[in-house]
């Protein structure tokens, strides 16, 4: 009974044990109903898991089915960044633990009987546990918010080394603060519309709406908030990065201001679609332009520190370019989460701003699912792209060291921007080629595709059969893990 | 380093044994039986509409084709509108007079000026016709496959030479999926042998690939070909090929935008696109071998 007591408290009090049940659920979620799209699907994989399932997938209710799951992911994912800040950035205990378990049992509630009701046939009872567990996650969200008050005199700081105001207020937490508080006011423009529309079930994709030349604001509230709550969850990622690795200096100093008022410009921006659409995307591209050059901030700032670091354990006074390229590079967990923030621009907002900028000359040229795959595609990797700097962090705080983190890290690194390199390719093949003969670059991008994320799945799930295992160790790593935490709470 | 090195050239090799031609191989003729001349009768009254199901109705019965117009039927078309001047060639384009739409200056609107239009262009490789300089002939073996690669304004001319017209998206959505709101053409779930759509195995992939060709009109229609065997996938009206092998034009136009719509998803998209609710859109230009028309009386 003691051997079930203490993993319970590992994996539902610790912070790595609450990130690694969150992670489980997503690689778990992302296996399972993987399998009934893409190329799974078409080698009959999904009729077989229909039917040993026994699966309910109405045609008509496919959009509901996808807006379910991928607010299940996306709540396991909040989840997960909430641990993190929990642990990163100083609270009182109690507010930690009434935080992690309340967004825990939101998310844990949202996942298991939002996806057992999209896919196991329409029990409103489980419809009704799924908005239970969306709104405690809006809840902890809201504790979240109260515990970072960066104006609490016990959390001011004076090292001169970090962001902050002449009285002493942190400028990150503030960031952290920022970004929480236009999250939950952002999930009020998907609440209400969900309210609105789900009442009657009349649920629909954002995509599928674009072309409409007149949109409700209702419409409107659902294209805002898809779009920020993505983009504060990937400003939430890129502020844990940084505190990480312990981002500070000049440029720390000068990044954080650009963070807070890019998330609150970019915020407003998302939430000026629904009155004055006609301008929002001004406000957008000011707000993410503070956020993007923030970010390369602290990728300029990492990079170096990396480099230094590594060439500081070799003892090397005067190094060459080489050995600075292999400084940087030595640690794939610490290089591969700023990496994948570079390479975000290339296969996301590079893509985003380009289709921005050409969207009536080429894309609206194009046939609508052509540019619904671009949208749809551009996000996705965005998506992954958070799960990936994730699932560095993780490697880091699970303690991976030698050959098993170089190949974790470098494993991630290479299929995944493989993955996304392809889908960019395919997203965008009606620039290089007509749809008579694009049969050959569609084979290329979709396997080179399929091959990037089955790889990337691969590794996460060694790490996931490795934990595993060790939970049925007597001593195993989750003992050291359970204790640490206990140590560092007392 | 060999062992990446070792990977990379696995998986070159493996790409590049997935790259097909673009080439196109005729088909042998394939006749389904089913008649590209034969009308289908919809009567007037209610049908549920959309994905959420909604009571709607048409007050008026009314005719359309049993299958997409074929590419015998589509240069039988173009041989009599040049010799007529209802059409030009102009360098590789047919080109016509369309009288222009209402423009409303709605954000990304186009306007569409009465003028001369692209109706088709003759040098784009997914097109299954021969020109020989005076004469449209259908290519061999796809005289009865769909006719692909026309525009918005070669769909409506043709339709409108023969006194006909292109059906709306109502008429086009009651045909295909009758009045109890059913999915799909035949009912509410698809089989590979339902319907030519990405991936759906039919023998005309194995000539060109997942994203595959278009299959002879009517081809889903219960028969074995060459030992594949189809289902019976017509509509309750008797409609074949309401879902798949090409998106289909309507003739709707929207005030505030210039896209013209297409209903029925194609050889080349997933199966949720056939759906009979969902809709592709594109500019009154634009032309594709996954997209063809029939005609509404």
């Amino acid at each position: 009974m003691q051997a079930i007591t203490q993993r319970i408290n590992y994996l539902f009090r610790s912070t790595k044990g609450l990130t690694l049940v969150a992670i489980a659920m997503i690689a778990l979620a992302t296996a399972f109903f993987g399998m009934l799209s893409g190329p799974l699907a078409e080698f009959g994989v999904r009729d077989f898991v229909v039917r040993t399932f026994g699966l309910d997938l109405v045609q008509a209710q496919r959009e509901g089915r996808i807006i379910i799951l991928y607010h299940s992911l996306a709540m396991a994912v909040v989840a997960i960044a909430t641990y993190f800040i929990t642990s990163l950035l100083p609270m009182k205990e109690q507010e930690q633990v009434r935080i992690n378990a309340t967004i825990t049992v939101g998310y844990l509630s949202a996942m298991i009987f939002g996806l057992s009701f999209a896919y196991g046939g329409h029990n409103w009872i489980l419809h009704g546990l799924y908005i239970f567990g969306l709104s405690l996650v809006f809840f902890a969200g809201v504790l979240l918010a109260a515990a970072l008050w960066p104006w609490r005199k016990e959390y001011r700081i004076q090292d001169p080394a970090y962001a902050r105001t002449k009285s002493g207020i942190n400028l990150e937490r503030a960031a952290f603060f920022a970004m929480s508080a236009s999250t939950l006011i952002s999930v009020f423009f998907g609440a209400i519309p969900g309210a609105y529309f789900g009442n009657g079930f009349q649920s629909f994709l954002a995509e599928d709406l674009i072309r409409e030349p007149y949109k409700t604001p209702m419409e409107l509230a659902v294209i805002g908030h898809l779009h920020i709550m993505l983009a504060l969850i990937a400003v939430a990622i890129a502020l844990i990065v940084g505190r990480w690795l312990d981002f500070k200096g000049g440029w720390q100093k000068a990044a954080m201001p650009m963070m807070i008022i890019g998330s609150i410009v970019l915020s407003l921006g998302a939430w000026f679609v629904v009155p004055f659409e006609r301008i929002a995307h001004v406000i957008i591209y000011i707000g993410s332009g503070f956020i993007m050059l923030a970010a390369l901030f602290m990728v300029i700032y990492g990079w170096g520190m990396l480099i230094s670091q590594r060439l500081a354990e070799q003892q090397i006074q005067k190094a060459s370019f080489g050995q600075k390229i292999a400084a940087l590079v030595h640690d794939p967990l610490k290089f591969g989460a700023l990496w994948q923030m570079v390479f975000m621009n290339f296969t996301v907002s590079g893509v985003g701003i380009f289709m921005a900028v050409k969207l009536d000359e080429i894309f609206r040229i194009w046939p609508w699912r052509e540019e619904r795959i671009v949208l749809t595609g551009h996000w996705h990797i965005l998506g992954a792209i958070i799960a990936t700097i994730i699932l560095f962090y993780y490697g880091d705080l699970t303690g991976l060291k030698g050959r098993v983190r170089k190949l974790y890290g470098w494993g991630i690194i290479i299929f995944s921007d493989l993955a996304f390199a392809s889908v960019t390719v395919f997203e965008m093949k009606r620039l290089f080629v007509s749809e008579a003969d694009q049969q050959s670059l569609v084979n290329w991008t979709m396997l080179l595709g399929d091959i990037g994320l089955a790889t990337v799945l691969v590794v996460l799930a060694a790490l996931m059969v490795w934990r595993l295992v060790d939970l049925f160790r007597k001593n195993g790593l989750w003992s050291k893990e359970l204790v640490e935490s206990e140590s560092k709470r007392s | 380093m060999k062992q990446v090195l070792l990977l990379l050239t696995l998986l070159a090799l493996l790409v590049s044994g997935c790259a097909s031609s673009a080439q196109v191989t005729p088909p042998a003729s394939i006749a389904t039986g089913v008649d590209p001349e034969a009308w289908a009768a919809v009567p007037a009254g209610e049908f549920l509409q959309g994905p959420h199901s909604t009571p709607s109705s048409i007050d008026y019965a009314y005719e359309m084709m049993v299958t997409d117009v074929t590419n015998a039927q589509f240069t039988r078309y173009l041989n009599a509108a040049l010799a007529a001047g209802e059409i030009q060639i102009d360098g590789s384009n047919i080109i016509g007079f369309y009288p222009g739409d209402p423009f409303n200056g709605v954000k990304h609107e186009m306007e569409i000026k009465a003028g001369d239009w692209l109706h088709m262009v003759l040098d784009d490789p997914g097109l299954r016709l021969n020109f020989e300089g005076k004469t449209f002939t259908p290519m061999p073996g796809y005289e009865n496959h769909p006719m692909t690669n026309v525009t918005w304004f070669g769909a409506k001319a043709y339709c409108e030479y023969y006194g006909w017209r292109l059906p709306t998206e109502m008429e086009w959505e009651k045909a295909a999926r009758g009045q109890y709101g059913n999915a799909f053409p035949w009912g509410n779930e698809i089989a590979l042998n339902n319907a030519n759509y990405y991936s759906s195995h039919d023998i005309f992939e194995k000539i060109i690939g997942k994203l595959g060709d278009t299959t002879p009109v009517g081809f889903y229609n219960g028969q074995t070909y060459a030992g594949y065997q189809t289902r019976d996938s017509a509509s309750p009206y008797g409609l074949y090929d309401m879902a798949g092998n090409v998106w289909q034009w309507t003739a709707d136009i929207y005030a505030g935008t210039h896209y013209r719509h297409m209903r029925g998803g194609s050889k080349a998209d997933y199966e949720y696109n056939l759906r009979s609710w969902t809709r592709n859109s594109a500019g009154p230009d634009y032309y594709s071998p996954n997209v063809g028309f029939r005609c509404a009386n």
